[in-house]
């Protein structure tokens, strides 16, 4: 059997490397880190969160805090997103765009007291950190919070384990956030996630986190999550991951992302990055869109393979793909040309010079159970 | 018989014929297997040659082929049932069975004390 080619980096450890190790975690590099793919295997891990409460170690993900004068209006330069209109404890999830509209990284941002607390993805995050660094005006401080750890606790009954610690979390609803007492250590919990489920999020000081993971999965609906299930379970959540559905070549429109760009105030503004080219795509729609495919047979097709147009021309590309564990079957996002992008087109994806049927469908492959407040 | 190889095949020889499958440790290595692909019948494969497809949720694998020959069936369970490769990788989740077209190919290979030594170093 071929073993895949691993790539010799220097890479580091996060504050829970030992805790997954105890636990039987199988630690993979990923985002430059020592980090673990599976503890008792994907499938049973990735249904168990859809069924009950998993904790997952998204520590690699890039922790900052903005703060300093006219912050909103400095970040509205460089995100499409109503900055002005989110309210204390209110998160919301934007794009870092460049000049031309292409996405440098999805993120999320939370009003806090002394500025914005924004998470980002870790491959990137340094990217991110030169990108405002450079944009915003030195009066604004910039600070990664590289000494927190972030741990994410989603599924069903997510609420009630949490809640029997952290009383008051169940008040939380849906892109919301609080600060928490936990036998004296501060938390930062926000009611949100991405595996499509109920759950939180919550900072926890690095040298905090071992004993809150302990107390969380000391909780019967509680067990340790990786990342092979964490991927399977935001691929059926139709939430896009960066470096993979995401890139520099891909705008909001053509990621199927339209909602990051809602704001009417903005949209009249039109003084965000790319905001001529996005807004062009808003109107007339993006040349190719990010879609989903319900693939044929029992064969995943996985990340590279190729879309086929009639006369079986390379047109677009898979992002992401597998085996979807809810719905026993493979699944795949692609980007594919607008006319191919209605639902239930039918396509063919050639991978490894094999040929396999496909049907696009409505995403998300199974539907969201997001806790969401009264309006 | 059974032989191994250190991609984490092994062939099991009775006569002339060879079953061929996945080690316990290769199955363990990839995790929940969603999907297998065998050579049908009739198709000629050379040692060393990528023989079938397994799949797990997480990656694609070749799997080759111990030793040349001609298949003679490939394991219908697996297309409705891969977790059998999980199950049992030893016995009910063998891949495909041939014809060896040169059994003193079986000489390179390890037995089960050195696959077992060989997998206990890595």
């Amino acid at each position: 059997m071929s073993d895949e080619a691993e790539t010799e980096i220097e890479l580091q450890t996060l504050p829970l490397d030992a805790w997954h190790r105890a636990r039987g975690g199988r630690m993979v590099p990923f985002a430059g880190y020592h980090m673990p793919v599976q503890y008792e295997g994907i499938m049973a891990e990735h249904l168990w969160v859809r069924e009950s409460a998993g904790l997952f170690d998204v520590s690699h993900m890039g922790q900052l805090l903005l703060s300093g004068p006219d912050l909103d209006a400095e970040l509205e330069k460089l995100i499409p997103a109503d900055v002005k209109g989110v309210k204390l404890h209110g998160q919301k999830y934007s794009l870092l765009l460049a000049d031309n509209g292409g996405i440098l990284d999805d993120l999320m941002f939370t009003r806090w007291e002394d500025g914005i607390y924004m998470v980002v993805n870790g491959a990137v995050k340094y990217d991110d950190i030169a990108h405002l660094r450079d944009h915003l005006p030195d009066e604004i401080t910039l600070n990664h919070m590289d000494d927190q750890a972030l741990l994410a606790l989603q599924g069903p009954k997510a609420a009630d384990a949490l809640g029997r610690l952290v009383p008051g979390v169940a008040e939380l609803v849906f892109m919301t956030g609080g600060r928490f007492d936990w036998n004296g250590v501060p938390l930062w919990i926000s009611r949100s996630g991405y595996t499509g489920e109920d759950g939180f999020e919550i900072s926890v000081p690095g040298d905090k986190a071992e004993a809150l993971a302990d107390a969380l999965c000391a909780q019967p609906e509680v067990k340790p999550i990786g990342l092979g299930a964490r991927d399977s379970l935001r691929l059926e959540a139709d939430l896009p991951l960066y470096g993979h559905d995401l890139d520099p070549e891909t705008t909001p429109l053509m990621a199927a992302l339209g909602f990051a760009v809602a704001s009417k105030r903005r949209r009249e503004e039109a003084n965000f990055p790319g905001a001529e080219r996005v807004l062009l795509e808003r109107e007339q729609g993006p040349v190719v869109k990010r879609v989903g495919l319900l693939v044929e047979g029992r064969q995943p097709v996985r990340e590279g393979a190729a879309v086929l147009d009639a006369e079986g021309s390379e047109v677009g590309k898979v992002t992401s793909g597998g085996f979807a564990p809810t719905l026993g079957a493979p699944i795949a996002m692609a980007y594919v040309p607008a006319a191919m992008a209605e639902v239930g087109t039918k396509i063919q994806l050639n991978q490894r010079g094999k040929v396999h049927e496909a049907t696009v469908t409505a995403m998300p492959f199974v539907p969201h159970r997001y806790v969401r407040g009264s309006k | 018989m059974r032989y191994f190889t250190e991609d984490h095949e092994w062939v099991d020889v009775d006569g002339d014929i060879g079953t061929v499958g996945i080690t316990d440790y290769a199955q363990g290595q990839l995790g929940d297997i969603v999907f297998v692909d065998v050579p049908e019948e009739g198709k000629t494969v050379t040692k060393g040659d990528e023989a079938a497809v397994v799949e797990s949720v997480k990656a694609a694998s070749d799997v080759y082929t111990p030793v040349s020959g001609t298949v003679i069936e490939g394991n219908a369970e697996l297309a409705d049932n891969p977790g059998l490769v999980n199950e049992d990788a030893d016995g009910e989740g063998w891949f495909f069975k041939l014809t060896l077209s040169d059994p003193s190919e079986l000489e390179g290979l390890m037995d089960e004390a050195k696959y077992d030594a060989f997998v206990a170093k890595l």
